[in-house]
């Protein structure tokens, strides 16, 4: 059981850095929540598979076989986490399509490294599009 | 007791839940609301302070399961101290917010997520449990997320995604290694980890996992050669968002490192000795990369991370001078820090660009901006008698002590480049004129709690500069809790044998 675990993590960690280090943003993202889902696994199983019952102790039954709860646990409050900022980066993404009309890395990268916007000193009112000097008509 | 144990992350997060209750109401409600929690805060932080200075180590156990089995939470004086000045650097940021940053007001979600963080920033000081921080990290993270996109537009939206892939990339490492030491351990709790560790009783599969969790705290501190998506985004934010950013989020991993490094491996060794050459290079890179800058904020990102090569200059080195070094560095660099990207989006404001070509003028027309930007400036470079002249001293007289004569050359040579920096900054920004002509610049803005705002941090930094003594103290005697992990972890495991 646990081998298959580890090769499936293995495999799917693998995956989704190569989804990670794609040019498409849609990937990177998606790469994001494959190598969540396989580190997710992976803490389930670094914590030992082999015990089969649940850990409740009721009055009658003995305490042998239980599962350990607390990977469980663990790994229960790493995917609502994991889950919840999968869904940030994908409003990021809608909202970066919108804005670009497309999900290249490349972009990505360009619109960062463009200088600071300006804007006519002291100015107080909203100005929207504020872009850089040089390419304003 | 166990409620000032959890007021660092109660009170921000019961801030929190008001400013969502008065979205719908006036801004100034949700303003006052917001700065009252910050206060607040502060106050718990100020009075944390003042227990840790007497020597007391508050711990406690979440729900009463006893430790290791439950979360151990704990307070030194290094917690405290951090989480002070936490608050300070919270109110500081909601104080400057109030005035309309860029072209708009912020709204009442930048003091939503602003407690927010605080909340995160807050758990990651007090827990004493590997999972609990990644919990912890992740509310710091999220809340951080939000802060950076808030606002939209192009540029920061891509900036955005840039910060959120890595930051999540470091963080899914952080939970690898510690399911991988719960794993192999059995443990997530850092005391009884830290027996383990310090007997040689870790099974052989702990060391990789602790090292996986140090290369993600890495990314988180920025140090070398993982600090490029540092630089990469934090020009992107409000001037008030990546204000708080550069003064807070890579000092949670800089924690985070003196935290795990000081309980783990109290002896020098083979740990140390890496975390030496990467200090050197973070410093040495950092402080190349920003004179290569022709904006303010991306210059003052570069120094955020050849700053945190000093922090861990000391940490590396290990002895009680270094720590205390270490210590000091923090709570200087934080102040500081924060105040130069304040004073950075200030000084924007008024010249209309961050542009360093585009920028001047603002000697002549504002020499008070002048004076409160040469305050942080000079201290960051460790110019006497501002508060980073001691806090490098320090540094450099426990290098020289440990004879590590690079780190020590290293150490002078970035002070020396950053005083070059800040040079850059000055003589652009407020020596020359305007390219425009001078009489561009504005008479009055209406932006009174950002000078407010600027002038209260810089005040602080000439105090401790002036007052070097009791923060220096403070600082060593946080650095004698460090340098003794057993003070620490008494206070919530339960001891063999005795």
């Amino acid at each position: 059981m646990e081998w298959i675990a580890a090769i499936t993590t293995g495999g799917m960690a693998g995956f989704g850095l190569w989804m990670l280090l794609d040019r498409n943003l849609k990937r990177v993202v998606l790469g994001v929540a494959v190598l969540g889902n396989a580190i997710n696994l992976g803490v389930l199983t670094a914590g030992r598979f082999g015990a089969q019952q649940a850990a409740f102790v009721s009055a009658g039954s003995g305490a042998d076989d239980l599962a350990n709860p607390l990977p469980q646990a663990l790994v229960l409050t790493a995917i609502v986490i994991g889950f919840s900022l999968f869904i940030f980066a994908l409003a990021l993404l809608k909202r970066t399509r919108e804005l670009h009309g497309d999900h290249s890395t490349d972009l990505i990268s360009s619109m960062t490294e463009q200088p600071a916007p300006d804007w006519h000193a002291g100015e107080h009112g909203a100005a929207p599009e504020r872009e850089h000097k040089e390419t304003r008509p | 007791m166990m409620a000032l144990l959890v007021a660092p992350v109660l009170v921000p997060l019961l801030t929190l839940v008001l400013c969502i209750l008065l979205r719908g109401a006036p801004l100034r409600l949700l303003q006052a609301v917001s700065l009252s929690g910050a206060l607040a805060l502060l106050a718990v932080g100020g009075y944390l302070v003042w227990l840790a200075a007497g020597g007391t180590i508050l711990s406690g156990q979440m729900g009463n399961w006893q430790a290791p089995f439950g979360i151990s939470l704990v307070i030194d004086r290094l917690s405290a101290a951090m989480i002070a000045i936490s608050a300070l650097t919270g109110l500081a940021t909601l104080v400057y917010g109030i005035s309309r940053d860029e072209d708009a007001p912020l709204t009442g979600d930048f003091h939503l997520f602003v407690h927010g963080l605080l909340a995160g920033i807050g758990g990651a000081f007090i827990t004493a449990d590997i999972f609990n921080l990644y919990v912890w990290f992740e509310v710091l993270l999220i809340a951080s997320f939000a802060l950076m996109a808030l606002g939209g537009g192009k540029r920061r939206l891509s900036g955005t995604i840039t910060y959120v892939v890595l930051n999540l990339f470091a963080t899914l490492l952080f939970l690898l290694a510690a399911g991988l030491i719960y794993g192999s351990s059995g443990t997530l709790n850092m005391g009884e980890l830290a027996v383990l560790v310090r007997a040689g009783e870790a099974p052989p599969g702990t060391t990789p996992a602790l090292l996986l969790m140090l290369l993600s705290f890495s990314i988180k501190a920025a140090l070398f050669p993982v600090f490029g998506w540092l630089p990469a985004t934090y020009h992107v934010a409000y001037t008030a968002v990546s204000a708080m950013f550069a003064g807070l989020l890579t000092k949670v991993g800089v924690y985070a490192l003196i935290r795990l490094v000081t309980l783990l491996w109290p002896e020098y060794g083979l740990i140390h000795e890496g975390l030496l050459w990467i200090a050197c290079a973070t410093m040495l890179v950092g402080v190349l990369g920003a004179a290569a800058q022709t904006e303010v904020r991306r210059i003052l990102s570069f120094h955020i991370v050849s700053q945190v090569g000093y922090m861990i200059l000391g940490l590396a080195l290990s002895t009680p001078l270094a720590l205390t070094g270490a210590v000091f560095y923090l709570i200087h660099h934080i102040v500081v820090k924060a105040n130069l990207f304040f004073i950075g989006g200030l000084a924007a404001r008024l010249c209309g660009s961050e542009r360093l070509a585009a920028m001047g003028g603002l000697y002549a027309r504002w020499p008070m901006l002048a004076l409160l930007f040469a305050i942080p400036a000079l201290s960051l470079a460790g110019i006497p008698p501002l508060s980073g002249f001691w806090a490098k001293f320090l540094l450099v007289k426990a290098s020289l002590d440990s004879a590590a004569w690079i780190a020590t050359a290293i150490a002078l040579i970035t002070g020396v480049f950053t005083l070059l920096s800040m040079n850059k900054i000055w003589n652009e920004a407020f020596l020359k004129p305007h390219p425009q002509g001078d009489e561009q610049l504005p008479q009055r803005l209406g932006l009174r709690s950002a000078w407010f705002s600027v002038a209260g941090l810089a005040l602080l930094t000439v105090v401790i500069g002036l007052a070097a003594g009791p923060v220096i103290d403070y600082a060593a005697a946080a650095a004698a809790q460090l340098g003794d992990p057993q003070v620490y972890i008494q206070g919530f495991l339960p001891q063999e044998g005795d």
